[in-house]
């Protein structure tokens, strides 16, 4: 495991000049992510923010080779970028040793692209693929994705004097998805434990097969905050324990990070636009039930980490 | 000329063949009827050794073509396959396979479209994606897939063209039936597709490159028109590669097939299997002393227009056959490109109807045939259409 300063001075595989907002965190993660690689690597992602503002003509923003296909087929293109490296390794055109990383939104990854990330982690492709869970659709401009948070204001999940409440639903459970397809690793990362991710990246690296990671990705315009604020807003979420930092090893569950003291969500949210009518007045009710989700979703990680 | 050998074979199991002797270094592909027997065949093949291929059983032909696409410009010899709905579902991704400039090589067997839904032959997935940037290639049976497939591999890839090329036959009419076919030896085909040496691929690490990027108004335009460029390299490597095809086959491939053509008065135009019947009938009005003749399209896209306008300029009549329909009203699509290709015919203004038929696998018969014949006849007669679009074999 490499310190922060080794890792500092690496090249950068992702570089600067690209596009992303100011306090975006996608390009933060992969960043990140990319530190963890020691072999040559091909990276495909989905249509998305870190597609369009990494790629834009004639520029571009990756040192290493890149693919973008489409917004729902991240996970079949570098299925089949990998076939091919090992249809023509073995023909001995190809000696290197190359990963594969494929990258997605929450949209191209939880909604638009879950059955061609379903198809590729089952056929046991030897890629990881890391989700950057902005939790909406941030690139067209922030609508409600199935990764949004109960309670969210999104552009199609509007506060109105109709609906005082946000998006409605609960969030779907990526990770639990991916690991349920009995996948040789699967874990939750944020990039304020970046100990933790790269850590997580090396291993997803190492496994045989197929590899998920999701991670947490703060979106400044969408989520509504200080761009300053970024880190910070992913620390909230873990110390609130809204999002845990996990892991599942074969089957094996191992929750990486346990708050001394866990928040409550509110702390998170509060520094959010995007939750700011549920502080108003009339929804205390909805803000207790996303305290008891959180609280039981917390429960039930430990009582399966507890089950070896 | 090299042995070749005679054999039964369906269209299915002969386009398998080619895949086989091609050995392509990934195949992605999904079932649908049809198609369902090449996919199978050549698991098989992958099973019992006999190609090199990594073989990907995608989750949907939308990922059939994304992971090809994702091979193919990773620096693999890359092939899928499909059928109707599965066309269909792939759409968004053919046309990023051409912007791509990806040389990508797919059997598509011919079925309906839904709704209703219906497995049998008509032209209307392919018909659809013929605006996509992939050449399309028809073939009239077995022997035509199987040597079409051989030689897309050597148009797709050649450097001039660098663009994705699909090979039509009929459903069950020839993909499941019964002909006659010669066969090439496995070392023949190998040598003739040659090896695959890709210019830019991702697998390329010391040269990295951005596949997909994104294009704004000050790109884009010129990045299509590069496209355009493109097919019009086309004819000329479909020709150059149907003369060194012949040298190993024996067999005789051009841009489209003129049948008693040149003296010929009315003419008919049809794609695929049911030029098969056609001949027959041309050849029994011909033995009446009657001038009839037929031309069957190979190369679809690009649209040889010039070639074509020339062989049918000075017909008195052309019924152009469709099996497909465009819902425009004004025909089917094969109509409507023969009628633009012949705005600008020398000659006196050709007399031009459209036939639909066959749609869902309705059978179309050499009595039917022989009444598009009269038709035409009637009109070269007395100068006058009566009814430009007719649908053929249908209730009324």
């Amino acid at each position: 495991m490499a310190s922060l300063k080794e890792l500092s001075m690496k090249e950068e595989l992702l570089c600067g000049g690209h596009r992303a907002c100011a306090g975006c965190a996608a390009p933060i993660a992969i960043r990140q992510a990319l530190t963890a690689v020691n072999t040559d690597v091909v990276v495909g992602c989905a249509t998305g923010c870190l597609e369009v503002t990494t790629t834009i003509y004639p520029f571009t923003a990756w040192n290493v080779p890149f693919i973008h296909n489409a917004f729902e087929n991240s996970a079949a293109t570098v299925s089949g970028v990998e076939t091919a490296y090992r249809a023509l390794k073995k023909k001995g055109k190809i000696k290197r040793d190359i990963q594969f990383i494929a990258l997605g939104g929450d949209g191209g990854t939880y909604d638009i692209g879950l059955q061609s990330l379903s198809g590729a982690m089952e056929r046991g492709h030897d890629m990881v693929y890391i989700c950057y869970d902005n939790q909406a659709y941030m690139n067209t401009g922030i609508q409600r994705s199935s990764a949004t948070p109960k309670g969210a204001s999104t552009t199609t999940s509007p506060v109105g004097s109709a609906v005082p409440s946000g998006k409605r639903q609960i969030r779907k459970d990526l990770t639990e998805i991916m690991a349920a397809h009995h996948i040789p690793y699967a874990a939750q990362a944020s990039p304020s434990n970046w100990k933790d991710f790269t850590g997580k990246v090396e291993k997803a690296l190492a496994v045989e097969g197929p590899a998920f990671i999701n991670v947490l990705a703060p979106c400044r315009l969408g989520w509504r905050f200080d761009p300053a604020e970024t880190i910070e807003l992913m620390r909230l979420a873990v110390s609130t324990c809204f999002w845990p930092l996990y892991e599942i090893e074969n089957g094996v569950v191992t929750v990486n990070h346990k708050p001394r003291n866990k928040k409550p969500v509110s702390e998170w949210m509060k520094k959010q636009g995007r939750f700011r009518h549920l502080f108003a007045p009339g929804n205390e009710d909805l803000l207790k039930e996303i305290q008891e989700d959180v609280d039981r979703n917390w429960d039930r990680l430990l009582a399966r980490e507890a089950m070896g | 000329m090299q042995v070749s050998k005679r054999v039964a074979i369906t269209g299915n199991e002969a386009v398998a063949e080619a895949m086989r002797q091609i050995n392509p270094d990934v195949v992605a592909a999904y079932p649908i009827t049809p198609q369902t027997e090449i996919v199978q065949f050549f698991a098989d093949f992958v099973s019992d050794g006999k190609v090199d291929t990594e073989f990907v059983t995608v989750e949907s032909e939308h990922s059939a073509m994304s992971a090809t696409v994702g091979a193919s410009a990773a620096g693999a010899r890359a092939m899928t396959a499909t059928s109707s709905q599965g066309l269909a579902l792939m759409w968004e991704v053919l046309y990023i396979a051409s912007g791509l400039r990806l040389p990508i090589v797919a059997p598509v067997v011919n079925r309906a479209l839904s709704a209703p839904i219906n497995i049998h032959c008509d032209h209307s997935d392919t018909m659809g994606a013929r605006d996509s940037g992939w050449i399309q290639i028809y073939s009239e049976d077995a022997q035509e897939a199987y040597d079409n497939l051989i030689q897309a591999v050597r148009i797709a890839e050649h450097p001039d063209v660098l663009l994705p090329t699909m090979v039509t036959m009929d459903g069950f009419i020839v993909s499941h039936g019964m002909g006659n076919a010669k066969l090439l030896n496995d070392d023949v085909v190998k040598k003739f597709v040659g090896e695959y040496e890709p210019e830019h691929y991702l697998l390329d690490v010391e040269n990295p490159i951005t596949v997909g990027a994104l294009d704004f108004s000050d790109w884009y335009f010129e990045h299509r028109r590069q496209l355009a460029d493109a097919h019009t390299k086309v004819k000329d490597v479909v020709l150059q590669v149907a003369k060194e095809f012949k040298e190993i086959s024996g067999r005789e491939y051009n841009l489209f097939d003129a049948y008693r053509l040149d003296d010929a008065e009315v003419a008919i135009v049809v794609i695929n299997s049911a030029a098969g019947t056609a001949k027959t009938v041309v050849d029994e009005l011909r033995e009446k002393g009657l001038k009839v003749g037929l031309l069957k399209i190979r190369l679809f896209r690009p649209f040889p227009h010039k070639e074509i306008a020339e062989a049918l300029s000075g017909k008195k009549a052309v019924a152009v056959l469709d099996r497909a329909d465009s819902l425009s009203l004004m025909g089917g699509p094969l109509y409507i490109d023969l009628r633009a290709a012949m705005y600008d015919s020398p000659g006196p203004r050709v007399k031009m109807v459209n036939y639909i038929y066959g749609l869902g696998g309705r059978d179309i018969n050499m009595e039917q045939i022989a009444g598009v014949y009269d038709d035409l006849m009637e009109i070269a007669k007395t100068g006058e259409i009566t009814q430009p679009v007719t649908y053929l074999g249908v209730r009324e």
